[in-house]
Order: structure tokens, then sequence, then C-alpha cells
């Protein structure tokens, strides 16, 4: 069990950086997911906590001791990979107990660790099979059993569940997160796959280009989106993002969508809001998850008219494209809801779910209605 | 544009039988998506509709017309793949030319021309025109290839997971651009694909294909909710369908005994009260209602945040339900919650056949 510290950790490849003084602090028993497409540095970061990689500047400590000078194998710490990497011509059972053998436990303490980790991982009665008997899913537990048995003081997965099939894949997802809770070794997991990482997460890091985005809880990231990138990387459907302005109304702000292709009326205290931001009214991206879409069949006070255009029914709601304009935005309605593309329908905006990004930057102007 | 007729299609390769018995209608105009695991027959379907293979028994009509001892050339079918099949050294212009010089067909440069305009301009790659193409995202490399079946103005369109090589943003951005042009061009598409969510998201109806059988046929309304059987209940939707084995006895379900028992009194119209016996029941996550006032009690096993909702799983006894809840919820682990199925939501599966006890009645008697 540990905390594992990041303090301006870089890494270059000739003249580009592969990680960008990157800062984090990885709580002990917490559960962390390096998050971002591939080739944001997610990989190298894991691997130099690990100790299969060098850093050129910053520090990396557990438990408060700097470990640049220590090898992998003195560093205490487990690795899961996607691939299993795991000795064909040993049973289940003595792949588990391999690295215990290794660090000559007793017999009765071999027998009794492995048999911990087989009950937590629900593979008892696959512990007499070789691996080349075993299925995907069934392959990984036993991989992850070897990395838990030495109880490291802190358990390290490169998209560890990847290589599986969407069903196993949400159903290992359970099973990974419920085997933290029960053995509280404190988790580094990189994923590119948003869903994993939400799902599993105490708290995510967001990479990109090799540097950290953002730092937050699976709400914190979803609901206030630190950039542009972040917003529309975290959530499926993504983020619907368009260009903006807005101008101060009488007894509102008008939000101007794309080239005036539709203004909707939002609370007066979001003009003066921007205006405190020091922020430019006409350089705004503005961007809305689909749910904060509000649909309705009739014309409603606060929506525009807008024309459905393709209806994605994804069983129990639809994603429906709806014209604003020229500006499409994605809504998420009740299954049903919108009959048929061409359909005219009133949406609006919900105010509390609404971003307001910088074009120039990408940075969220943080407003929260 | 034209109708796709599949009469009871064999085919075997070696001594597996790849496809059997397969019968399927695509209607003209219709965007047809064929959804199935890995190895279910999907690729095969498409070659054979294609010409690149033929089948060991059955016939293949288009608009009527028998086109078994027809070659892929006469088809007149396109064919788009996951992988781009481009020519990489050629412009994207050249690329999307190179069907249309062919010497069959004798096209005029300006025929050529105008066609390359119209399609490109379709599929907003018009800037791309003079490009090389292994200078393309892997997103423009798909729109080239779509483009140059574009171009031919086929019969039909034939796509085997043209999207599957994509992140996930481009994927969903190019669902919508598909479904848009299949709209557009009013052509008969055939979309081959293992990922539900395309399935559902794009076809006009969905053929859901499993060991070289097409378990149901319908659109993505019905396969979602009136699965024929447990591999379509599981294979499409996310979370997968819970799947509880039960015993049913006048009325009264008992999942686990003492903990989780109910009545169906009012489950599948009325008709769940007269099964008796072990059956499979189903019922998908977001039909799981949890408050405090529900009717059984669980302890919360594990919680996912999908940012627009939570997924929970609930134990009970050794039973694992996941229940989709409101993000706002807040839920912690090993707490105790209540939940309750909504009866009419409640799916009734055949413990041995796996068969939906009430939609599964065309597909045994047919």
């Amino acid at each position: 069990m540990a905390d594992i510290v990041l303090r301006d950790v870089e890494k270059y490849f000739g003249a580009s950086y592969i990680i960008r003084k990157l800062n984090l602090e990885i709580r002990h028993r917490e559960f962390v997911v390096l998050l971002g497409p591939s080739g944001c540095g997610k990989t190298t970061t894991l691997r130099a906590i690990a100790g299969l990689e060098d850093i050129d500047t910053g520090d990396i400590l557990i438990d408060g001791k700097p470990v640049q000078a220590l090898q992998a194998a003195d560093r205490d710490i487990a690795f899961v990979f996607q691939l299993y990497a795991l000795y064909p011509h040993l049973t289940a059972y003595e792949n588990i107990a391999f690295p215990l053998r290794a660090m000559r436990e007793s017999a009765e303490t071999v027998d009794r660790r492995v048999m911990d980790a087989a009950k937590a991982l629900r593979i008892e009665h696959l512990l007499k099979k070789r691996p080349g008997a075993l299925s995907g899913g069934d392959l990984q537990r036993v991989a992850i059993g070897r990395a838990l048995v030495r109880r490291p003081k802190a358990l390290l997965m490169d998209e560890p569940i990847g290589a599986l099939d969407a069903k196993l894949r949400e159903e290992m997802r359970t099973e990974l997160k419920r085997l933290h809770i029960e053995n509280q070794a404190t988790t580094v997991y990189v994923t590119h796959d948003q869903v994993e990482a939400m799902s599993m997460a105490d708290r995510i890091a967001i990479m990109n280009d090799g540097v950290l985005q953002q730092v937050g809880t699976p709400t914190e990231v979803y609901s206030h989106p630190a950039n542009l990138f972040v917003a529309q990387f975290v959530g499926s459907p993504i983020m619907n993002v368009t260009k903006g302005a807005v101008r101060p109304g009488d007894s509102s702000t008008r939000v101007i969508l794309g080239d005036n292709d539709a203004t909707l009326d939002f609370p007066q205290r979001l003009y003066p809001m921007i205006v405190d931001k020091k922020h430019v009214e006409d350089e705004l991206a503005i961007g809305i998850r689909p749910e904060g879409v509000q649909v309705a069949r009739s014309q409603t006070a606060g929506h525009v008219p807008v024309e459905a255009h393709i209806i994605e029914p994804l069983g129990p709601y639809d994603i429906v494209d709806l014209k604003f304009g020229k500006q499409m935005l994605r809504a998420r309605t009740p299954s049903g809801y919108v009959a048929k593309a061409g359909d005219i329908v009133w949406a609006k905006l919900d105010e509390t779910q609404t971003h307001f990004f910088s074009t120039r930057t990408g940075e969220s102007l943080q407003i929260r209605l | 544009m034209a109708h796709v007729r599949l009469d009871k299609i064999s085919k075997k390769f070696g001594s597996h039988t790849a496809l059997n018995n397969l019968d399927l209608d695509i209607a003209d105009g219709e965007f047809f998506v064929l959804l199935g695991p890995t190895g279910a027959g999907k690729t095969t379907t498409l070659r054979l509709i294609a010409g690149l293979d033929s089948p060991n028994g059955g016939g293949i009509s288009i608009d009527d017309q028998d086109v078994s001892g027809w070659s892929a050339a006469e088809r007149d079918v396109a064919l788009v793949f996951q992988y781009y099949s481009l020519y990489p050294h050629y412009t994207v212009r050249q690329n999307l030319e190179f069907p249309l010089k062919s010497k069959v067909r004798r096209m005029s440069q300006q025929d050529i021309d105008q066609r390359i305009a119209k399609a490109s301009k379709t599929l907003r790659i018009e800037h791309l025109l003079e490009r090389k193409t292994d200078r393309l995202s892997g997103g423009e490399m798909q729109r080239v290839s779509i483009g140059r079946a574009i171009v031919r103005e086929p019969r039909v369109f034939l796509m085997d997971e043209p999207l599957s090589n994509l992140d996930a943003k481009l994927r969903e951005l190019l669902r919508s651009e598909l479904k848009d042009l299949q709209m557009k061009l009013g052509a008969t598409f055939l979309y081959v694909t293992h990922d539900q969510v395309e399935a559902m998201s794009m076809g006009d109806q969905i053929g859901v294909l499993n060991h070289g059988r097409i378990i149901q046929v319908g659109t993505p309304q019905q396969i979602y909710n009136q699965p024929h059987d447990v591999f379509v209940a599981t294979f499409v939707g996310s979370p997968a369908m819970n799947l509880l084995p039960t015993r049913l006895d006048r009325g009264w379900a008992e999942v686990v005994p003492g903990k989780l028992e109910f009545s169906v009194d009012k489950a599948a119209g009325g008709r769940a009260a007269q099964l008796a016996g072990p059956v499979t029941l189903g019922i998908r996550s977001e039909d799981v209602m949890v408050g405090m006032n529900e009717a059984v009690e669980a302890r919360v096993h594990g919680v996912e945040n999908l940012g627009v909702e939570k997924v929970v799983t609930l134990r009970v006894g050794d039973c694992l339900i996941k229940a989709t809840v409101p993000a706002r919820l807040e839920l912690s682990i090993d707490s105790a919650v209540r939940f309750s199925f909504k009866q009419e939501k409640l799916h009734f599966f055949d413990s041995g056949s796996g068969n939906n006890l009430y939609y599964g009645e065309e597909k045994r008697n047919g």
C-alpha cells in the first residue's frame, strides 16, 4: 500500500516531449485512471512509475521516497499488461504462485495466498488448467491474480481488458472495481476508453500530447470539464460544441449559436459573468451534452423551433440530431419521443448544463449557472 | 438501387458450416445491418452477395434476377472494407476515378468529373481531391473509400465494418454521416458489424446472426424490446440484459429463495402466471427501479458512473443485478438499497433452449 507522487516529471524523445511537466499525486488506496488517446503519454507515465522507463527530469516518489535509482524489481510494484504474459506450460495455480516461489515463501503461505487471490477473482475452479485451455477473461483474471498475490505496494495496469469483447469488458469492469474495494491496493490504470475510466476510477487524470489536462472525480470531469479536449473526450455521445456569442438583452442574456443560426435566452446574470472573466463576447465555444438539450413536441416558452434530422434509437433512449439553423446539435430523448426525421420540435439548452469555452485557448470559462 | 434476396443459402468451408439455410430479404432503399459476433458468418454473407465466393446451396437474387452465375463485376455491387484499400501513391481524385476508367464502362472524362464532383461534395472531401492518400487521416481515408463506392452508382452498397478502425469520436461522427448519406442516396445498404450501437443507431432493419444462422430480423426497437432469445437479449443493449435463473409456480417467481421472490401476475400480459418450472428471467437495467419504497432489499456491490447516469450492481444472495439510476443518486458500496422490477418489462426465456417464451413463436413455427 502506497502513495505515489509525480513531481515535474518530463520525458523527451529527441526534441519532442512525451511527458511534459507532469504533476500528479496518487493517494494511498486510491484507484486512479490515466485516460487519453494513443500517444498521449499515459503508458509512458505508467512505465516510468514501474521503473520500466527512465525519466529525463522531475521526481517519482513512492511513500515519500524517490525511486528513480531503484530497479523495477525493487520498487515493490506489480504490473498487469494487456497481453497476459503467463507461462504456457504452468497451470493457473503455478502461474499465480510463481512470484511467491521466487521469494521462497513456505508451501503453506504460497497455498494460502494463491487460494485467497483465486477466491477474490472467482477462478478457484480453473486453477488446475493451463493457459491454453482458458478464455481471454479468465487469462486476464489469472494475470491479475499473479500480480495481487505478492501484495505489492501498488498495482499498475495497462489496458488490461482492452483485448476482450464488449460483454466481457463490462463484466470485468465491475469485477476489477470490486476487487479494488476488497484489496485496497493503490491502483494506477491506463486506458483510452472513457467508459472504463468513468466507471472504475476514484479520480481520472486525462492526458493529451504529453500534458495533463485535468484531474478529478468522474463527476467532476464529466460535469465540469476544464477544456474542450476533456469535454469531448469524456462522455458518449460526445458533447455538442458550436461556436457562439453572447449579447446583453433587456431581461436576459442572448446566446447566439453559430452565425446567427439560433438565439436562445439565458439568465441575465450570464453576460456580466462573461465580462467579468475579461473575455471577448464573440470568441466563445458553447458546449452542451445531449442530455442538456431539452426537447418539447409543442411550442414552449424559451424554446426555439428546430428540425429533427437523424434519429438513432439506442434502446432505452434515442439520440436525435436537431438542426438549429445550420448547427446540428444532438439531443437525448425518451425512446420514440420524436417520431421521424423532418419533424419540427421545440428545443432549448439547459442553462445549468451549458459550458462556455474560449475559442482561442480551448479553456473553460468556468461559468456555473 | 435494388432489392436483395438470399434464399436458403448454405456455405461450408471444409467440414465447417459457415452459413446454414440463411434467408434474408433486404428491401430496395433499406439500411440493413447484419449484426453478430466474430465468426457468426457476417463477412461470408457479404462476400456471397458480392460474388467473391459461391454458396454450396441456395439462391441469391438482386431485383428478382437470379445472380448466382454472375461474376462480381456483373452484379454491380460496391464493397467498402474495414481497411481502406486505397492506392497509396495516387491522389484522392485518381483513386475515385479508378473504378470509372475501366474499359467496360467507357465513360467520358466529363461524366467522370461530374460524378467525382458530386460524390466529393456529398462526403465533404472536395478540399482533399488533389492530396495523396497516404497523407490523409483515418476518417478521411474511410470517406474516400466510401467515395470510391459512390461514384460507381452501384445497385447495392456492401459495407464490412467500415468504422471499426477509427477512434470512438470519429466513429460516432461517421455513423451519422453514413446514415445521412444512405438517406440522401436512397440506396440499398447492407452493413456488417459486431457493434450493437452501430446496428441500433443506423439500421432500418437489423438481422442478428449467430453461428451461421439468422436469429431475428426486426427494427432496432423490435430487436431491443422483443428479443427472440437470450443471445439477442444480451448481445443488444448496454449494459447487457440481466438474466436470472428462476423457478416459477402459479404466478410466483422465486429467484433467490426467501430474498428475491415476487408475483408475476401482471407480467407478459398475464400469461406468465400460467408458467411453471425453471425459466430464465430477463430484465434490462433501466427497468430495475431503485428507491426507498421498493419491495426487495439488496446490497450495493458496485457503482459505475457513466456521467449521464450510473449503473449500480445490486447483490441479493449470490445474485448480481444491474440497475440504471440517475447520476445524482449517491450510493456507497455495501450499503443497503431497495429495488423492484417493472412487471411489464420482464422477459421469460426457456431455461434450456434460451428461446423467449412470448416473442419467439414465429421463429420456432417458421
